[in-house]
């Protein structure tokens, strides 16, 4: 066995998802060997010593890993947790994870991909799907929100004399959340609790009681959010529909005249009182730096630049 | 303190990990610490409060950065995306070398966030310090690898652990982050004797050195971080300060971490074995004089 072929073994049995009682399976589960005992499987590439097996001494990483990883979802998702229940999110973990493991250096990255998983599987979140499924969106929502780039706003002075036929970006860090439920309150609830259990140990909470993570009881109600950072904290914005519809077509890159009719399709407000609605959109939007370059300006701006 | 060309000749004193929990405390007290090793991937991001705290940690304080996924033993290529990344916070921290760990842990693209241990063989020790290469050429600043704490050995092994470190620091041409902590770890893991470890290691490779806790099982010990340094730790520590002269000295607290005051004083008690020998060092610098 060559250094890859004896990492790809090892890195199949550390990665073998463990069994209910938290050890190493007793067989192959994956049929990366096709079922075999893994005490055998073990014994072909690690070395036992006088107090623990082949098996034991790989079961070492087998359970490291899972560890990490699963305290590495339950902090990110901790609101799912609530909603969905201890048992449920403990299966949605482990199926998660099993089908997607970290493609990246940074474990920032693990629930990338969970919102798409939940929806193509959605007996793993019960009767309360529909819920569960905002809840991730808020949720993955902060984690972009936290650290993504934060690119030089337009001042209000410059978005004032924007044309009809300009295009605008937003700031990355900017996540807009069309949501069936005001899931926005149920994290932001949750967060408000983290942070009191944080002052009172010293450090950051380890694990958390299930008794204590009940929900809010939200009810079903079309709710329009920015999830967004100002000053290097995490801000929940609520957002009109017509609001959103406008921000979202900004961000696909519609030009503004195309982006308000967006905005505004369906609606009866009067033309006088849709422009100064969006006169107040913009100028708040410009104060909380949203409002930046679109993305082809920047580029013939920094092509420009060139010698 | 022994500047070499591996810690790019800086006499960084006693430092500990940079951790969320003590940022207040540190922005508050301004505490007298010689530097802080951050954890590389931590901000190795575009932005917001992670690098906004780093920039105000940099206005007073040295930091140094410590890596825990650029897996210089994987047999496949390193991500050009991680290596952009981890050179742009080089740019940025103006760290003068860097460290991460002498294993593996990602096959195929898929990561384990773990510090898997190599086989001691010959293929492992060529692609390991082809890779260092790699790597250090492309930061531009001197690279130091660590030893990493173990639980399992390989039947394919062809050599001690510090006979591989050896080989590949040598082949590398780089430097050696010695944790003593883990030579320990590993030499209750695998029962070999860890002063013959600290021995073994080429003393004017040794660019910084990591003291920290861990935790004892029945049949083995794991390299948790969440204790203060053993007894035995301290003499493998003495024994290579002794033999390395004084080096730049980090302990690592990752997990229950208490007060900011209690992890500094505990990473203080290293100068009880560093000023004694940088005092000696003083002393034959002025004989010879």
């Amino acid at each position: 066995m060559n250094l890859e072929e004896l990492q790809r073994e090892m890195g199949a049995a550390v990665m073998q998802p463990l069994t209910s009682d938290e050890s190493m399976q007793p067989s192959d589960t994956t049929g990366h060997w096709q079922g075999r005992a893994m005490e055998k499987v073990a014994g072909e590439f690690i070395r036992p010593n006088s107090r623990l097996t082949a098996f034991e001494r790989l079961e070492i990483y087998n359970r490291q890993y899972w560890f990490r990883l699963q305290s590495s979802f339950m902090e990110d998702f901790a609101g799912l947790r609530s909603v969905v229940g201890d048992a449920r999110f403990e299966a949605i973990m482990n199926a998660y994870l099993a089908a997607h493991p970290s493609r990246s250096f940074t474990l920032r990255n693990l629930g990338s991909k969970l919102l798409e998983w939940l929806r193509s599987h959605p007996d793993y979140a019960g009767r309360r799907l529909s819920l569960a499924l905002d809840v991730v969106r808020v949720e993955w929502a902060c984690i972009e929100a936290f650290d993504n780039v934060e690119l030089p706003p337009l001042t209000v002075d410059e978005v004032a004399s924007l044309g009809a036929e300009s295009r605008l970006g937003l700031q990355p860090h900017v996540q807009l959340l069309a949501l069936s439920y005001p899931a926005d309150d149920l994290v932001l609830d949750m967060h408000r609790r983290e942070r009191r259990e944080s002052s009172e140990a010293g450090v950051k909470a380890e694990s958390v009681d299930s008794d204590r993570h009940q929900s809010l009881r939200l009810r079903k109600r079309a709710t329009w959010v920015a999830v967004h950072r100002v000053d290097f904290s995490l801000y929940y914005k609520r957002l009109s529909q017509a609001e959103y519809r406008t921000l979202a077509a900004l961000l696909q890159g519609m030009m503004l005249h195309e982006s308000l009719e967006t905005g505004f399709e369906g609606s009866r407000l009067a033309a006088g009182s849709r422009v100064r609605l969006v006169g107040q959109w913009f100028t708040n939007w410009a104060e909380l730096g949203w409002i930046c370059r679109h993305s082809s300006d920047s580029e013939s701006a920094k092509g420009s630049e060139r010698p | 303190m022994a500047a070499n060309r591996f810690n790019a000749f800086q006499n960084h004193g006693v430092g500990i990990g940079l951790r969320i929990p003590h940022y207040e405390h540190i922005f508050a007290n301004k505490p007298a610490v010689d530097w802080f090793e951050i954890i590389s991937e931590n901000y190795m991001v575009d932005g917001g409060r992670p690098l906004h705290m780093l920039d105000r940690i940099m206005e007073r304080y040295k930091v140094v950065q410590h890596g825990v996924s650029m897996y210089f033993g994987s047999a496949q290529a390193p991500d050009r995306e991680h290596l952009r990344r981890l050179k742009r916070l080089v740019q940025r921290t103006h760290t003068p070398w860097l460290s991460d760990h002498l294993c593996w842990g990602s096959i195929d693209g898929t990561y384990s966030h773990d510090l898997l241990p190599l086989p001691y063989t010959w293929e492992a020790v060529d692609k390991t310090a082809a890779r260092i290469r790699e790597v250090q050429d492309f930061v531009e600043i001197p690279v130091a690898v660590e030893n990493v704490s173990s639980y399992a050995e390989f039947t394919a092994s062809e050599m001690s652990e510090w006979q591989f470190l050896n080989e590949v620091v040598e082949r590398a041409d780089c430097g050696i982050l010695l944790d003593v902590n883990n030579i320990y770890v590993s030499s209750v893991n695998h029962g070999f004797d860890p002063m013959d470890y600290v021995n073994a290691v080429p003393a004017e490779r040794v660019a910084q050195m990591h003291i920290a806790g861990h935790t004892r099982y029945d049949k083995y010990i794991l390299d948790t971080h969440d204790h203060p340094v053993i007894d035995p730790v301290w003499e493998l520590y003495a024994r290579a300060i002794e033999r390395c002269g004084p080096t730049p000295t980090l302990l690592e607290w990752d997990d229950r971490i208490p007060s900011f005051d209690e992890v500094w004083a505990e990473a203080r008690k290293a100068e009880r074995y560093l000023q004694p020998v940088a005092a000696h060092d003083e002393e034959m610098a002025g004989a010879s004089r």
